[in-house]
């Protein structure tokens, strides 16, 4: 049996001054994930480390975290796929660490509910379901696949400097509005991600897109979401003149 | 202490439903959770949601009564008749109500809801989002919540997440709130409520080879039965034909309803060679297809000795992008498999727990001022065996029903008693003390006896069931329950403590994995899931009745109730 070393980041922030890194032997398993190495550590060598996970088949985002270089969610992340002898691993960015990689996530959904994340239909629903065409459905594919694990928001670097700045999960959520045909709050939600700390902030870097763990097309959404804003609220102005 | 008119315990699908509908109700109501809602086992079910909408051509004559039957049939006419009744006559509205609130079901060429079929139907009749329908319903129901949380402002809507219960707070045999373990602070806290709502899930993680959440586990069950409300048919557990070698991830019924095979180290469809699935094959009731997969995997016909295949290449690339993208995804990731091009390796894993809680078609307990739904709570409407896409449905349709009825409960003035302000104190210094007496054990490391648990399950009390290895099963589990009081922790303190959280729960499995394994020797006949090679046929004589267990210290004390066979004459159960 092989055996591979985690080098995590700890940090309690009731406890500690600073944050450090501990290391832990853990052997390895044909098939072993990044989350069940955390759990050999939390059951057998320390069980004061802190993490969360729920579903272990990467669709409740739970357990996104740094793992060697970039983010990743843990449970769908096997330590053979690493090619690596050193697993390390840290919590996301932009979160304040409530305990070693346990992470408050408050501001991020914050930001989520502030685009009034819900569908606002413009009409009394019908007696039975509202239609859709399979062309209108379609817009929906990928977008809605988004799980709100927060590995966009913890590697976007606007973020750095911008705490109040939506981050892309938000955005990604009011264009899964606006593509949705039985949504009508097209206005209200515009003003929601206006303005200097939304979507305007978004700088095409990729960041979110690159770690996205369900590979949706986020800056894409967001510059359609800016093209659309750009079209419905300045073209007629535009227009005018 | 927080006071809430009533508290629902669950932030899945069953319980997001029943706050929704207090709200509806005007009662204000928290919700507490011990993860973030989103992150509930609800956001793993994949294939769909029944509901006789009648949209596909080959279903067009579907009706309530007809989903109803299928449902009694598939349980192996355990279930209550009228409250399968009533779950397929709620079934349309709640479905489009989903739709009304935002689910980006599939849509038929016309528009409408797609529908495909799955077990124990003739025809398609499960409504479906791609093949992430729990995902989708329990973002928008989360989604919903937040309309209303950002619309309350004198708190009609809370939602408390990252809190555990761990206890009810239970007087006179009324009901009163709930003890809450705050993870984020490590606070004991307690809910003072006129009723309270359980919708914890299901408890697959008594099994170590299961397709539940991490925290699918035995507690939230455990909690109401040792505060003296009995737990209903708990033996009987659904066996999902398909799960990855390996982890048990769930490959969806979806993929046989889209058209997959079952092929045996030969290639051979092997579902032709027995009767009862030579009909139906692939899409025949899971409970079949699970042990006829078993027996092949015994007799020597399936791979490693551990696995059969299920092959999806005929289907065609785009069919499998468009209809079933998350199982490609899931296989890729986790087996290294792309279903486009090879088969998938897959075998049995326990998956659904179709008892639990006792309720009546209410979701009413036995204990005043408590209430349950969703799959911890056994109404029952899936009898001895449940039908693919009708437990979604139930969280929806009695997720609904349990706030509709524990509204009318409040505001006809609750159970009219008024608790001594003292037994809120009392309950959370005791809380404490059980708490702190957990970091005080013997030498016995907690995952040692888990691993002991999952392995006897797996091993004792799984497709096929017989009296010897059940008694040597619960055998087991009685040691492992005294071993339990000698554990040790390594961590200390409250706040985030996963170790005393999982300790907390592995108390929860235990006490469940007894009920179970108890009730499945007690039960001496084979009906639905439960298959008895000592007792291979039904015997309604003697056993057409629910198994009710109340807590005792030394094991349950088990007794029977009726069931409802009202509408439909208990009939062979053929296909
Ligand atoms: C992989 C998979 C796929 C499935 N696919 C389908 C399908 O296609 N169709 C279908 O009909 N059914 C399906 N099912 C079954 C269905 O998903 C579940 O039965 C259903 O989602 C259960 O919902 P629930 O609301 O009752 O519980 P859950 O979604 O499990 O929610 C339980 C909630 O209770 C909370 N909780 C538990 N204990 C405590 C406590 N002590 N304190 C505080 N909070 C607590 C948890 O935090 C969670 O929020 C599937 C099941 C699995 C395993
Ligand atoms: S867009 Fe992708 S990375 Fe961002 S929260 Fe959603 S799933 Fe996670
Ligand atoms: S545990 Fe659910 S995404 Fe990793």
């Amino acid at each position: 049996m092989s055996e591979v070393t985690f080098k995590i980041l700890r940090y309690d922030p009731k406890t500690d001054k600073k944050p450090h890194v501990e290391q832990f032997k853990v052997p390895t398993k044909s098939g072993m994930t990044v989350l069940d190495g955390l759990y050999y550590i939390q059951e057998h060598l320390d069980g004061s480390l802190a993490f969360r996970s729920s579903c272990r088949a990467g669709v409740c985002g739970s357990c996104a975290m740094h793992i060697n270089g970039t983010y990743r969610l843990a449970c769908e992340t096997q330590i053979s796929a690493l090619n690596s002898a050193t697993i390390k691993v840290r919590p996301m960015a932009h979160l304040p660490v409530m305990k070693d990689l346990f992470v408050d996530m408050d501001p991020f959904w914050e930001k989520f509910k502030h685009i009034k994340p819900y569908l606002i239909p413009g009409d009394e629903p019908a007696e039975k379901e509202r239609l859709q065409t399979t062309d209108e459905r379609a817009h929906l594919d990928r977008i809605i696949d988004c799980i709100l694990c927060g590995a966009c928001f913890a590697s976007c670097t606007v973020n750095n400097y911008d705490e109040e700045y939506l981050g892309p999960a938000a955005l990604l959520k009011a264009q899964r509005f606006f593509s949705d045909s039985r949504d009508a709050a097209i206005e209200e939600r515009m003003d929601l991600v206006d303005g200097e700390h939304g979507v305007w902030r978004c700088h095409t870097i990729f960041n979110c897109q690159e770690v996205c763990p369900k590979e949706i097309d986020i800056t894409g959404s967001i510059a359609v979401l800016k093209r659309n804003m750009v079209a419905n609220r300045w073209s007629p102005s535009l227009k005018k003149q | 202490m927080r006071y809430h008119q009533v508290v629902v315990v669950g932030g899945g699908l069953a319980g997001l439903r029943a706050a929704l509908e207090l709200n509806k109700r005007n009662v204000k109501v928290a919700v507490v959770s011990k993860v973030h809602p989103l992150r509930s086992h609800s956001v793993e079910a994949q294939g769909g949601i029944n509901a006789s909408l009648g949209n596909h051509p080959r279903g067009s004559h579907d009706s309530p009564e007809l989903h109803a039957f299928d449902t009694v049939k598939g349980s192996d006419y355990l279930a209550d008749q009228k409250a399968a009744l009533r779950l397929t006559e709620d079934a349309p509205k709640r479905v489009r109500e989903m739709e009304h609130w935002g689910v980006p079901f599939s849509r038929t060429p016309d528009g409408k809801i797609a529908q495909r079929p799955f077990g124990g139907a003739g025809f398609p009749r499960t409504c479906f989002a791609s093949d992430k329908t729990g995902h989708v319903l329990l973002h928008t129901l989360f989604e919903q919540c937040v309309k209303y949380e950002q619309a309350s402002e004198r708190g009609e809507m809370v939602i408390y997440d990252e809190q555990i219960v761990t206890g009810l707070v239970v007087d006179e045999g009324v009901c009163h709130g709930v003890i809450v373990w705050n993870f984020q602070t490590g606070e004991i806290d307690v809910i003072k409520s006129e009723a309270v709502i359980f919708a914890t899930g299901g408890a697959g993680r008594i099994f170590g080879k299961t397709t539940n959440a991490l925290v699918s586990t035995g507690l939230g069950m455990a909690i109401p039965y040792w505060g003296g409300v009995p737990i209903k048919d708990f033996e009987f557990v659904q066996f999902h034909p398909t799960t990855l070698f390996g982890t048990n991830i769930l490959m969806t019924e979806g993929a046989r309803g889209e058209g997959g095979f079952l092929l045996n180290n030969e290639g051979e469809r092997f579902l032709a060679n027995y009767d009862d699935s030579s009909k139906a094959m692939e899409v025949a009731p899971r409970d079949i297809v699970a042990r006829n997969m078993t027996r092949e995997i015994d007799e020597g016909r399936g791979f490693e000795d551990e696995y059969l295949h299920l092959d999806l290449r005929h289907l065609g690339r785009e069919k499998i992008l468009e209809r079933l993208p998350g199982i490609r995804d899931l296989a890729m990731k986790f087996v290294h498999v792309d279903p486009i091009e090879a088969p998938i390796p897959v075998q049995p894993g326990m998956h659904y727990t179709m008892g639990g809680i006792d309720t009546d078609e209410t979701g009413a307990s036995r204990v005043p001022g408590f209430y349950a739904a969703g799959e911890c709570g056994c109404v029952s409407v899936h009898g001895a065996n449940r039908l693919g896409g009708n437990s979604m449905l139930e969280t929806i349709v009695y997720g609904a029903i349990a706030g509709d009825s524990a509204a009318q409960f409040v505001l006809d003035g609750g159970s009219g008693k008024v608790p001594d302000e003292k037994i809120f104190d009392d309950a959370k210094n005791r809380e404490l003390a059980r708490l702190e007496g957990m970091f005080n054990g013997g030498n016995e490391n907690p995952a040692d006896i888990k691993d002991e648990l999952e392995s006897t399950m797996n091993r004792k009390c799984w497709v096929f069931r017989e009296e010897n290895t059940l008694q040597e099963g619960i055998e087991k589990i009685e040691e492992l329950r005294e071993r339990y009081k000698n554990i040790t922790l390594n961590s200390s303190g409250l706040r985030l403590n996963f170790d005393l959280l999982w300790a907390l729960e592995l108390g929860g499995n235990l006490t469940m994995a007894e009920v179970m394994i108890k009730g499945a020797a007690r039960r001496k006949e084979s009906r639905g899931s439960q298959f008895r090679t000592d007792y291979p046929t039904r015997d309604d004589a003697k056993w057409l009745e629910h198994t009710l267990a109340y807590y005792a210290q030394d094991g349950p004390r088990f007794e029977a109730s009726d069931v409802d066979l009202s509408i439909w004459e208990p009939k062979e159960r053929k296909y």
